[in-house]
């Protein structure tokens, strides 16, 4: 996994709530069998018009967006399926944040092990950003890990919340599964004991 | 005197194996079940880092996603489905794990043939890479979804990194009036807490309603714990669990079962303890249920109206009910009796057992699909096709009109083939009616498997109930 580093970007808004993982990508895109090219299938159904042609009036298909590397989406980002096929597709089309106020477990738990980051953040802030990317559609913010704040271009920042273990992970890119199988005698021990 | 724990927290606490300080819980995976889908890049992870599956014993891998349901559809045409069956079935004999595989004759949905075969059982933690595990959670286990890089994590480990979640108890209590399903119990909750309103928990589902379902039924409600965003679903094992499990091939048997029931009547929520919050819902009040909108959280009674944007309070929720009746083409204010339909499909790991098909079969039988809709009815594994098939339910199903289909998730995701066309409307007994779910641009509405087969009989949403006499 690649450490994550602060960076500024644009930030493209979709905000719908509850954006599921089947839009996310849709199940047809799910018979891969590597992680490759999945960005190119994110948001397939809104991104294309049905002759494959792209949908002009689709917010990641305006040019002004292109490059952008936060998402802010609505209430509960990422619920349904557990496929692992979404963060892929967001990471892949160049996403590294998404911020929402909420999000459903699994896409989160998902997300963290792919260098992307879920940023919550409350309802009131939720709304700033809104008014602020609606009045000035070309503004960055600055998404700072080592410091849990996001910078607005105000000069005004909003802290988020993250678990340490998680932070650590992604600030160092260091791989879960790394960390459990240090764990290899504990989990003999309690083979041993509970077989 | 211990402290008063709930169901959940026993189950959780006897499989913490580590537990750092700021870090999530080392928790032991007791049954780890696979699918072709959400698997082939954790074996190849394993490949590259030259590692083995820890416990193989553990492991029971299955093909049901990708899968043909046509009779004869094999070899399978679709190149791709075809590679990702073949890649399961490669790293199935590579790294030694039990698959049930095309050529199985148990072979079938990961969430139908845990249960049949005897693999699932009450206290035990269990993990699949997909969200439906939480099905398992009806037997009192602690069963969730988790993605591929948590698949790869406990093939090579046995162990997945966890924070504990919090506990949200969903109290059914009376009686069901007649023609009310499992399933109308769970659309029903879902229409209350919303798609959101159990992220971060995990559901114990508890009263006297939830005591008197059969398993079957019971694995429908867990199944759709996700839907509400829940971590898991589970419902303390009681007799029936036992007699359920009883004899199944993977069961424990002779002196092991009495130890095994011994030790599984402990499960259960203490008096005293709590719940992080908690919900009581009245099953006399409920009716079959059915979804209007593009998540499982949009449901009404069937006699119900589909809601008004103007009176969802806050703007977020009227812009998303405005985008979900847009896409279903359906009137805010207006009913859904009547709406005309084009297909009706019967299975998915929610509702395709063999309870489900018998239920459906009773009221299909001597009577006829209405002309220009199409049925699939879709077993969930092959071993309850054979059931069905013993009992003559394929002769009722195919008498009607319908088509009778080989095992797989067939419709409910639309990988193998079986989709809807952009456009169509489908009554459903699957678990999700996400934009095109079923097929791009089609339209769910999901119900129990008797409302679907009512639907299937007038071409239209119907209350079930005017098809049955007393």
């Amino acid at each position: 996994m690649t450490q994550f580093q602060k960076f500024t970007s644009r930030v493209v808004p979709l905000l719908i709530n509850d954006i599921d993982t089947d839009q996310i990508i849709p199940a047809r895109f799910l018979k891969a069998t590597d992680k490759l090219n999945m960005g190119k299938n994110l948001f397939a159904d809104w991104r294309y018009l049905p002759d494959g042609s792209p949908n002009k009036d689709f917010v990641l298909n305006k040019p002004e967006n292109s490059g952008a590397q936060i998402l802010l989406a609505g209430d509960n980002f990422g619920c349904g399926s557990s496929r692992e096929h979404a963060p892929w597709a967001l990471s892949g089309f160049g996403f590294r944040a998404i911020m929402s106020t909420s999000f459903a477990d699994i896409f989160r738990s998902n997300a963290l092990k792919n260098s992307l980051l879920p940023i919550v953040v409350e309802p009131q802030v939720h709304s700033e950003l809104i008014t602020l990317v609606q009045n000035t559609p070309n503004a960055s913010l600055t998404i700072d890990l080592t410091n849990q704040i996001v910078q607005l271009p105000n000069g005004k920042s909003v802290s988020f919340p993250i678990d340490s273990f998680s932070k650590t992970c992604l600030l160092n890119g260091v791989d879960e599964l790394g960390y459990l199988l240090r764990f290899e005698e504990k989990i003999k021990e309690y083979e041993r004991t509970h077989s | 005197m211990n402290q008063p724990t709930t169901l959940f927290e026993k189950i959780w606490n006897a499989h913490v194996v580590a537990q750092e300080a700021d870090s999530p819980a080392v928790l032991y995976v007791d049954l780890h079940l696979v699918h072709e889908v959400t698997s082939p890049q954790a074996f190849t992870g394993l490949r590259q880092k030259g590692l083995r599956v820890r416990r193989p014993e553990r492991t029971v891998a299955t093909i049901d996603h990708s899968v043909p349901t046509r009779p004869l559809s094999f070899p399978i045409t679709d190149e791709l489905a075809a590679k990702q069956i073949q890649q399961m079935e490669t790293n199935a004999q590579e790294f030694g794990v039990r698959l049930y595989g095309l050529d199985s004759q148990q072979r079938g949905i990961v969430h139908v043939i845990g249960p049949e075969r005897g693999f699932t059982q009450p206290g035990m933690t269990i993990v699949c890479g997909d969200s439906h595990t939480s099905t398992h959670g009806a037997f009192g286990a602690l069963a969730f979804g988790i993605g591929t890089s948590e698949v790869e994590q406990v093939l090579a480990t046995q162990c997945l990194l966890q924070r504990k979640p919090k506990t949200f108890e969903v109290r059914v209590e009376g009686k069901l009036s007649p023609s009310v399903l499992a399933k109308d119990i769970i659309l029903a909750l879902l229409s209350k807490i919303g798609i959101g309103g159990a992220t971060g928990h995990v559901i114990e589902y508890t009263g006297s309603a939830i005591r008197s379902l059969t398993m079957e039924e019971r694995m429908t409600i867990c199944n759709m714990s996700i839907e509400g965003g829940a971590r898991a679903g589970m419902i303390a094992p009681d007799d029936f669990t036992y007699e359920y499990i009883s004899g199944r091939e993977f069961a424990p048997n002779g002196a092991k079962w009495d130890e095994s029931v011994r030790r599984w009547r402990q499960l259960r929520t203490d008096d005293g303890a709590t719940y992080d919050k908690s919900i009581v819902l009245n099953a006399q009040e409920l009716a079959p249920m059915i979804t209007y909108g593009t998540n499982p959280g949009m449901g009404i009674p069937i006699t119900g109206h589909i809601p008004q944007p103007e009176h969802m309070g806050d703007s977020s929720r009227k812009l998303a009910l405005e985008k979900a009746l847009a896409y279903m083409g359906l009137q805010p204010g207006k009913p859904l009796l009547g709406q005309p339909i084009d297909v009706v499909f019967i299975g998915s790991c929610t509702n395709s057992r063999i309870s489900d098909l018998r239920l459906a079969a009773s009221l299909l039988k001597e009577r006829k699909v209405a002309p220009n809709v199409r049925v699939l009815v879709v077993p969930g594994s092959m071993e309850v096709k054979r059931q069905a098939e013993m009992e003559g339910l394929d002769t009722i199903f195919k008498a009607a009109g319908a088509e009778w289909r080989e095992a797989g998730c067939s419709m409910c995701i639309a990988m193998n083939g079986d989709q809807l066309e952009p456009g169509q409307y489908a009554v459903s007994t699957s678990n999700r009616n996400f934009e095109g779910r079923q097929g791009k641009g089609g339209r769910t509405f999901l119900a129990s498997p008797l409302t679907a087969a009512a639907a299937a009989i007038t071409g239209k949403i119907t209350d079930v109930r005017t098809l049955i006499s007393n």
